[in-house]
């Protein structure tokens, strides 16, 4: 009896496997063709273990065993059969099937068919998504049955588009569906879809061509208007990024006066912090991650704020009303810096994690904003609002003010001016090790790092009005709307000239910025 | 009076004599065959040069731990330019006038190699530039073991438009704004061009050296790559700059798998700050990678990790063009039996090296190498995977045959001992 099931399943399965390859052994194959025609073979065959495998194929978990060329898949439990789920032997002669970006699109094209039933509205969304940029047709009936049952409107409305960009990529779609699909692709407004609209221009049809020109048009003005707006939110993230730079240079320099040239690698000092935090967190205490950069601030701090604090003790001091030499001491304080912590971590770039919360980025009304760029926005803003009650209503912030104001006063008032000269040096120190928090996010973490700030920094509150903390942060936003505004006409390289000529014409008409102090305080 | 300062005069100068008489004496007497290292320490090229002193310091210990080269025990002589281009000529000329040096390995930019290029004329000495570079140049006193344009730039391209490449359909040329990028961007061009890309289909970019605001440019690729054609990006954005570029395209989401970026500058070392798993997929052109399994590579790298005193030192493409260039040089000196300048330089020519990654090295009659090309995938680890290679060894072109004033340059040090021979005119001087 058994032999004789086995002699019928045999004789069933016989045409059926000369027909279709074995997804499996495909997969188990050298080329990156055949493991593509393992990934699209093994998505069509309906096998309810297909999306296990080729999830684990995009993660490289996916092993072949040399020896019998079975695929395995790792799992945080232990290895598995791909074919049946059964446990597995470990191996020392396993390999991970690879995969190259060709095999990744079609893994990326499988998923979208397979996931459009799943029951999570993300894993759907993601789904259609992927099947909207695949346009593959034979994703068609699974796009239908899932469009019929779905309830989520966001995701209803995702699976309407990928349906109708696979109706217009399909050949031999009816002249009716093509008109209608082409008003949803339409809706939909972005690059893509002008893409897919752009693609119709040569169709047989001039009522579909008519059509998708007025898509095309209407999509255009659209993209238009949210360029201008996307260049403005860029502009304002480059000004927080400059306004972070500055902001400790706008005490170090504008309220006390000292060029100081070692400013940068305050900011340098600040990521590196940033970095041994991080790694202590690492090892120690990985629980503690997400939380890494808010207690990064604090040591930044602590560290720039010191380092500064000495170099006013042993250099600066002694140099009081010399700029030149000022210029000179610090210029060399920061080579020194330099060079030593690249003597102590190397040449090369440190990696700087970024948080869960900090990376990717998010659509807002077709606006697409970067989470990192959105929260250093928000922190530099804190950090200005921070100083600037730090200076206005503190009782150390009052005798800052009247340190720098008139010095002899000052010191007539019972305030011991060193102390406040050091402390103030400190803070301003202090703040810009704070902005080296947040830049390690963006830029490199090198010795360099601070190199690259330090001439936007002295820009920007030279610009802003030398003295005065609000100039600073008008200044820091105009110049990087300004910028990131010019950007796309005219290049990176001449916006940049443009700004600094801008500037340097702005600095003959106003010597002393935007927002030039006022009184006998100025004067002396 | 005035005879005895004569006289006094006299003595000093036959004291001097006497002095350096001595002195060179005491140099034979050491028997060492000095060595020229030329790379940054200090300043913006650091990053990526004071590893390849590194590594010749290891490769120099090494040949002496052999026996040295005819017999004579090898010294290295390391200055540091300090990122400064006409620091690299003084130095150079310091190297080879005081401390009698008998070849220089050295330079990564471009401009540094121009810079030094005089010295190395007017002193007759010998140059080994292990960096990739845009070609255009073939020098009687330099050996070029990096890759040149054909070498690289070409096959890297080659490959997108290829079926296992994605097919690409639309370029997009992103660069740093200086001499390499210029010139292999104008290479590709004219190459795009004949494979029948239209212009518009082509978008060039450049910017400043150390751009860390990428969020617009990032967007315009974006914006460029949504046109409904597959889209790749070749870049030939250098140094610094391109943390921030992978960050900001990591951010803004834009997968190898939409738009595939494959880059020439950007190797182990330069990933080894990133967060490489947004980024797998894209892509890099090099002749070698840390990932080949060979004998010689895992011993290699063996090495390098033993000589750093770290097991996560990484090893790089320009590490391997400093191993081809060195090993060819002592080889050329055995074979020449002396280390004077001009007897090497004519060896040179023919000189075989076995590389890291299979296959032998060449050094051709116009100063380029033979090399295998290797385009990989960023994997999550910041290692390469490699998805394809060359089925032969490409000789190095000194002059590109896409643009339109070096397409009949041929450079022959051999037998036309010329560096810019017109096969038009027949003449010696360029076009």
């Amino acid at each position: 009896m058994i032999r004789l099931l086995t002699l019928l399943v045999l004789l069933f399965a016989g045409p059926a496997l000369a027909q279709a390859p074995d997804p499996y052994a495909q997969l188990a194959g050298d080329g990156y063709a055949e493991i593509e025609a393992g990934v699209a073979g093994l998505a069509a065959s309906g096998d309810p273990r297909a999306g296990a495998v080729l999830s684990a194929l995009s993660d490289g978990r996916l092993l072949v065993r040399p020896s019998d060329k079975a695929l395995l898949i790792r799992q945080p439990t232990g290895l598995v059969e791909a074919r049946t789920g059964a446990p597995a032997q470990d191996d020392p002669s396993l390999k991970p099937v690879r995969a190259n970006n060709r095999v990744r699109r079609t893994i990326e094209a499988s998923q979208g068919q397979l996931n459009l039933v799943s029951p999570e509205a993300a894993k759907r969304r993601e789904a259609a998504d992927a099947v909207f940029k695949a346009r593959d047709a034979a994703a068609l009936p699974a796009l239908d049955t899932a469009l019929a049952r779905e309830k989520d409107a966001g995701v209803r409305q995702a699976m309407s588009e990928a349906r109708a960009a696979v109706l217009l990529a399909k050949p031999g779609t009816a002249e009716s569906e093509k008109l209608a699909a082409i008003p949803a692709i339409q809706a939909r407004g972005d690059g893509d879809a002008m893409g897919i609209l752009r693609g119709l221009s040569a169709d047989p049809n001039e009522a579909v061509r008519a059509a998708a020109g007025r898509g095309i048009a209407a999509i255009e003005t659209r993209l238009a208007i949210l360029g201008a707006l996307q260049n403005v939110w860029y502009g304002i993230s480059l000004g927080s990024v400059l306004l972070l730079a500055a902001i400790g240079l706008a005490i170090t320099f504008g309220v006390m006066g000292v060029i100081n040239m070692a400013h940068g690698e305050m900011v340098m000092l600040g990521a590196y912090t940033t970095y041994l935090v991080q790694e202590a967190i690492r090892t120690k205490a990985p629980a503690l991650f997400p939380w890494s950069l808010a207690i990064s601030i604090p040591c930044a701090f602590l560290v720039a704020g010191l380092v500064g604090v000495l170099i006013e003790r042993f250099v600066i001091r002694f140099l009081y009303g010399r700029p030149l030499e000022t210029l000179l001491a610090t210029f060399g304080v920061s080579l020194v810096l330099q060079q030593a912590v690249r003597s102590l971590f190397g040449p090369t770039n440190r990696e700087v994690g970024a948080p869960a919360f900090m990376s990717g980025a998010f659509d807002f009304y077709g606006l697409s904003v970067t989470w990192g760029r959105m929260w250093i926005i928000l922190f530099s803003l804190a950090v200005f609002l921070g100083l600037l009650f730090v200076l206005r209503k503190t009782s150390f912030g009052l005798k800052t003010r009247a340190v720098t104001q008139n010095r002899r006063m000052a010191a007539a008032m019972g305030i011991r001016t060193p102390y406040v000269d050091a402390l103030t040096f400190g803070l301003g120190s202090g703040i810009a090790g704070i902005a080296g928090v947040a830049l390690s996010q963006i830029d490199n973490v090198s010795p360099n790092l601070g190199q690259g700030y330090i001439i936007d920094s002295f820009l920007v509150v030279v610009f802003g009005g030398v003295g005065n903390l609000w100039g600073t942060l008008v200044a820091a936003l105009t110049l990087g709307v300004v910028n990131k505004l010019a950007e796309p006409y005219v290049g990176a390289v001449l916006a940049k000239i443009g700004l600094l000529i801008f500037i340097i014409l702005f600095i003959q008409k106003r010597p002393r910025g935007l927002f030039a102090l006022k009184g006998r305080a100025v004067e002396s | 009076m005035k005879a005895w300062k004569t006289w006094s005069s006299a003595a000093a100068l036959a004291a001097g004599f006497t002095l350096s008489a001595l002195a060179t004496g005491a140099a034979r007497a050491d028997d060492t065959i000095k060595v020229g290292i030329l790379h940054s320490l200090s300043g913006t090229m650091a990053i990526s040069e004071t590893t390849l002193k590194d590594a010749m310091l290891m490769l120099i210990a090494e040949q002496n731990a052999k026996g040295g080269v005819l017999g004579k025990k090898l010294e290295p002589v390391v200055v540091d330019p300090a990122s400064n281009w006409p620091l690299f000529a003084e130095k150079a000329r310091e190297l080879i006038a005081k401390d009698k040096v008998s070849a220089v390995f050295g330079c990564w930019t471009s401009v540094s190699r121009k810079s030094v290029l005089p010295v190395f004329k007017e002193l007759d000495n010998i140059l080994f530039y292990p960096v990739q570079y845009e070609g255009e140049e073939s020098e009687r006193n330099v050996f070029y073991t990096g890759a040149a344009p054909n070498q690289q730039a070409i096959p890297a391209v080659d490959y997108l438009m290829s079926e296992d490449g994605g097919g690409a359909k639309r370029w997009v040329l992103e660069g740093t704004d200086y001499v390499y990028p210029r010139t292999t961007n104008k290479i590709l061009e004219a190459y795009l061009k004949s494979k029948g890309v239209p212009a518009e289909d082509i978008m060039i970019n450049y910017t400043p050296f150390g751009f860390s605001d990428w969020q617009t440019e990032v967007s315009k690729i974006k914006a460029f790559g949504s046109a409904g054609k597959k889209t790749a990006v070749v870049s030939t954005i250098n140094g610094d700059a391109n943390v921030p570029f992978y960050k900001e395209l990591g951010n803004q989401g834009i997968k190898a798998t939409d738009i595939p970026v494959v880059a020439f500058s950007v190797g182990e070392e330069e990933l080894a700050g990133i967060d490489a798993k947004p980024l797998t997929g894209h892509l890099a052109a090099w002749n070698y990678f840390e990932s080949i399994k060979t004998p010689e590579n895992e011993e290699f790298i063996k090495k390098w990790q033993a000589y750093k005193k770290n097991p996560k030192a990484v090893t790089n493409d320009p590490m391997e063009a400093s191993y081809i260039g060195f090993n060819m040089w002592v080889k050329a000196v055995e074979k020449a039996g002396t280390t004077d300048p001009d007897k090497v330089i004519a060896a040179l020519p023919g000189i075989e090296q076995k590389n890291l990654t299979g296959g032998t090295a060449t050094m051709l009659p116009n100063h380029h190498i033979t090399k295998p090309v290797f385009i990989g995938e960023i994997e999550g680890n910041g290692q390469f995977d490699v998805v394809w290679k060359t089925d032969k060894l490409i000789p190095g072109e000194a002059w590109s045959k896409q643009l339109d004033g070096s397409k009949d340059l041929e450079a022959d040090w051999v037998k036309l001992n010329c560096g810019n021979f017109n096969t038009k005119t027949k003449k010696c001087g360029g076009a």
